[in-house]
């Protein structure tokens, strides 16, 4: 898709041919994010979606307690140290930021007066400002207003690299000063396309400068705010036990009207997500279970229980496979999978597209997801016939048995193919996790037919996932042909996202593996694409550089990432509640919002 | 008796020590780290990792992280949670007592069935209620909790609804209702684990006043015109309980493992459950700190039944 394709799309939704919605999700199919997608829309001028919540409440409170369940219990109460989503969906009950991002990707305002855009002026041209105006009248949990000092302050705090906040990433490459009580600019030093960052969403929560002020830095760990919040949301706080539970009541000053429509919220934690399942569908216990890892056949055979429904919602995350483009079984200069090597077999288009052709990943949809992971084969050339096209493309063993024959690649007396002495078998491992065991089960046995011995290998999720510079297994060091997972893309803008293709993210033992780009492709038009993304102030021609990147790493001619299924967010609510959930900010993110039908 | 216990104690030190060394080391080397989470968020910058390593002092030598734990446990600093940030202590007090009020009622059922049950079927070896109690036991012990939990739910919760499968360490009620909640929320993972110890107790209570019962002294007991209970409650059964109280303290550290699963599927905020999540999130702090605890408890009662020897047969003495 190129720049004036895009321009030609966003034409159409201006003149009313296209929603905006379904513009929207075009561009999730390209593998854009849906808070990009309407950036895009806004920056053109077509009117922002008047994004209006169905709340019926009429008057704040009366609707008794709310009880929520989450399987794995938030640990901390500072979102600054969150460290997973848990901790920011517990922080996100009592601290807002000053917008966050609903299901379509449209900004929000939570403590923010307004939206910054172009028209109001609060965008500067050269793309190295924004101003943020506030809402006047907040008042944190104990009293105290909210003003314009505890925004700059949030930025002292989480920018202090003696903090070590795990938010350090969205604050430490920005300024940020106060114009008055209630406006505060944030300055780039570089035209910075994306300016939805800071104070937005998940890693935007606002703390108090009053309670915070006299633990800034090394001291962060001893406030004992990061037990017990005080923030400006919809219900304050109660009581905390870290991994067990968090009781809230509501907040009688909330500065939006008639909000929240519950008395007391009670989030649990612990146990597992079957359970958690069973207690909200089965028997009712509880209104709302977040992140329900669970096959989808059980799922559905729990909702048959009546009580409740799986609730789907669209995020960004995308379990793929990945094809190592070094050696991964000489060592060169102490370590494997060196860049200083090439694959010997995997760098041949041809065995990679065949690759590519032998994931089946409607099997893997229906077999293995379900409703938790649709099939893509996304980042097509024409959106326009996205449907059709995904399931033609995505598997077929004839196409590549033709593809191998062609480009010499001879079948052994052991069935296996091979080419001057190399022989097709690859090494392919993933985390264990029951669904992953099956897909590679899957792709192996499509591969034997193709004339490609796979050896599966599965490594303990808490090994392949770490960083720990010892191990061999670690997903980083890639000491294997071709490797899965799921990698998340929960930021918003794609640019963090996008540079774990950039040559310079290669993980090697030169940066202790701590490089992003673990294929280690490096492409010469991708890296100078990403830097020039950097700059880019139009979204839109933005956007088709990022639509053009994904091209490159999923392409027939250079690509090394096969693509197999989204996976969209699932949780389980009570058929009565009202809950407004976005893949693109936490699960709480709306909770004044939340309400039951009666 | 003072003297023995405290020398008991004294030799309890090196033991503990040795486990320490032990858990601190095997912890170190398994894979894993605090951070994992960390390191697949592509928004958190690599630096905010290796800052936190530093700041934690993950990269130390593992003799160097020991001996900073182990002299700060010595002036009582459990050291604190790396996914928390909270004291150590004050994590596990939060959560030491459900776990104590959970396996210490299930231990009180086990021993109100097990004790009568094996007594009665011993008095009347081969009868039907004999036969009845043997197969029952071991059915009871053959079956693991977590799969007795897991049908107790099906059953009392998702098929009669009688019963609450998630445990709520604070009930939000008053009086007689706060009562209620608690034995209707505990009823399910206390029969669990006290049907499971009970099953065990029962074929070993029968076995040990069956031994008991055929001596010559029950034989005199009776014989000077004593009546049946009499026989049975003083003389009997206080004889045959000697083994049983070993087996029971013996069995303790098992009962705290069975009781981690079980805390696990009922959501028991429990030290169990505390373990559970701390292994997962890699938190080494609470890992080491729960395991410590756990191996303080084996050891304290052995002591304990040891104790109770001398009380239950003058004849032992301490020394």
């Amino acid at each position: 898709m190129k720049e004036h394709e895009l321009r030609a799309l966003i034409d159409k939704v201006k003149d009313g041919k296209l929603t905006r919605r379904s513009f929207v999700n075009r561009m999730l199919a390209l593998g854009l994010t849906a808070p990009i997608a309407s950036q895009m829309l806004d920056f053109c001028g077509v009117a922002r979606a008047d994004t209006k919540f169905n709340y019926k409440p009429t008057k704040r409170g009366g609707g008794g307690a709310l009880r929520i369940l989450w399987w794995q219990g938030p640990t901390l109460l500072n979102p600054h140290f969150a460290t997973g989503t848990k901790d920011q969906d517990g922080s996100r009950i009592f601290y807002e930021p000053l917008a966050g991002w609903d299901s379509d990707g449209n900004l929000v305002p939570a403590l923010a007066a307004e939206i910054p855009s172009r028209e109001n002026g609060s965008l500067a041209a050269d793309g190295k400002s924004v101003i943020w105006k506030l809402k006047k009248g907040v008042k944190w949990h104990d009293g105290k207003p909210f003003t314009a000092d505890d925004v700059v302050f949030t930025w002292e705090f989480s920018a202090d690299p003696a903090t070590a906040t795990v938010t350090s990433g969205t604050y430490k490459d920005v300024k940020v000063e106060k114009i008055d009580d209630f406006t505060v600019r944030v300055l780039f030093d570089k035209p910075t396309p994306f300016w939805a960052d800071a104070f937005v969403g998940t890693a935007g929560q606002i703390i108090p400068k009053h309670l915070f002020v006299d633990y800034k830095g090394a001291k962060s760990r001893e406030a004992p705010t990061n037990l017990k919040p005080v923030g400006t949301g919809a219900y304050k706080f109660v009581d905390f036990k870290p991994g067990d539970m968090i009781r809230a009541e509501a907040n009688p000053d909330y500065h939006v009207p008639n909000q929240p429509y519950f008395d007391t919220l009670e989030l649990k934690g612990g146990g597992d997500a079957v359970s958690a399942a069973r207690a909200v569908l089965q028997t009712g216990e509880y209104d709302y279970a977040w992140n329900m890892q669970v096959e989808d056949a059980i799922l559905k055979r729990l909702e048959t229980g009546g009580k409740g429904v799986i609730n789907v919602v669209p995020g960004g995350n995308i379990e793929h496979i990945q094809l190592n483009t070094t050696d991964p079984w000489t060592e060169v200069d102490g370590e494997r999978s060196s860049l200083k090597t090439k694959h010997p077999t995997l760098s041949d288009p041809a065995v990679r597209q065949a690759l590519m052709l032998l994931v089946d990943r409607k099997s893997v949809e229906e077999h293995i997801y379900g409703r938790t992971g649709v099939a893509t084969a996304n980042f097509l050339n024409n959106p326009e016939r996205f449907r059709s096209k995904i399931t033609k493309f995505e598997f077929n063993i004839a196409k590549a048995n033709e593809l191998l024959d062609k480009a010499g690649w001879k079948r052994g007396a052991d069935g296996i193919r091979e080419k001057d002495g190399k022989k097709l078998k690859f090494v392919y491992q993933t985390s264990i996790n029951a669904p992953r065991q099956k897909n590679q089960a899957i792709v192996k046995q499509a591969a034997q037919q193709a004339g490609i011995d796979m050896e599966l290998k599965s490594v303990v999720a808490s090994v392949f996932f770490s960083s720990d510079v010892a191990n061999p297994d670690t997903y980083p060091k890639f000491y294997a042909d071709i490797q899965m997972y799921t990698t998340t893309m929960s930021q918003p803008d794609p640019d963090r996202f996008m540079n774990q293709f950039c040559s310079w993210e290669a993980a090697t033992k030169e940066n202790k593996w701590q490089g992003r780009n673990p294929s280690r492709i490096r492409n010469e038009e991708y890296d100078k694409l990403y830097r020039d993304s950097q700059g880019e102030l139009d979204p839109v021609k933005r956007a088709a550089m990022f639509v053009r990147m994904n091209e490159i790493v999923v392409g027939e001619k250079d690509g090394v990432i096969i693509p197999v299924v989204y996976r969209p967010r699932a949780n389980a609510q009570a058929k009565t509640l009202r809950a407004d959930i976005s893949g693109w900010d936490n699960d709480t993110w709306a909770i004044a919002r939340w309400y039951r039908e009666t | 008796m003072p003297y023995y216990i405290l020398r008991r104690l004294l030799i309890a030190i090196p033991s503990l020590l040795g486990i320490s060394v032990v858990l601190f080391t095997v912890l170190a080397l398994a894979p894993g780290d605090p951070f994992e989470e960390l390191a697949t968020n592509p928004a958190v910058p690599p630096e905010v990792r290796m800052a936190l390593r530093a700041k934690f002092g993950l990269d130390d030598p593992i003799m160097v992280r020991y001996v900073r734990w182990i002299s700060a446990m010595a002036q009582g600093d459990w050291g604190y949670s790396f996914v928390s940030r909270i004291n150590v202590d004050d994590l596990i007090l939060q959560r030491v007592g459900v776990t104590l009020f959970v396996i210490g009622s299930s231990q009180i059922l086990a021993l109100l069935i097990a004790i009568p049950v094996g007594v009665i079927a011993a008095t009347r070896p081969y009868s039907l209620f004999d036969q009845i109690a043997n197969t029952l036991a071991f059915v009871g012990f053959s079956l693991p909790t977590f799969f007795t939990g897991l049908l107790f739910i099906l059953i009392f919760s998702i098929w009669l609804d009688w019963l609450p499968f998630v445990y709520q360490a604070d009930i939000q009620a008053t009086g007689w209702r706060w009562y209620w909640e608690h034995i209707r929320q505990a009823i399910m993972p206390i029969a669990v684990l006290g049907l499971f110890q009970g099953a065990s107790l029962v074929r070993y209570v029968r076995s040990a006043v069956l031994d008991v019962i055929r001596l010559d002294y029950v034989t005199t007991a009776r014989a000077k015109g004593l009546g049946e209970r009499v026989v049975i409650v003083k003389h009997v059964v206080r004889n045959a309980l000697i083994p049983v109280v070993t087996l029971i303290a013996l069995q303790m550290p098992a009962i705290f493992g069975g009781a981690i699963v079980t805390e696990q599927i009922f959501r028991i905020p429990g030290i169990g459950s505390l373990l559970i999540s701390s292994i997962l999130a890699n938190d080494t702090p609470v890992i080491m700190a729960v395991t410590f605890v756990f191996a303080c408890l084996v050891v304290l009662f052995n002591l304990i039944a040891d104790i109770l020897y001398g009380w239950l047969d003058p004849r032992i003495t301490f020394r």
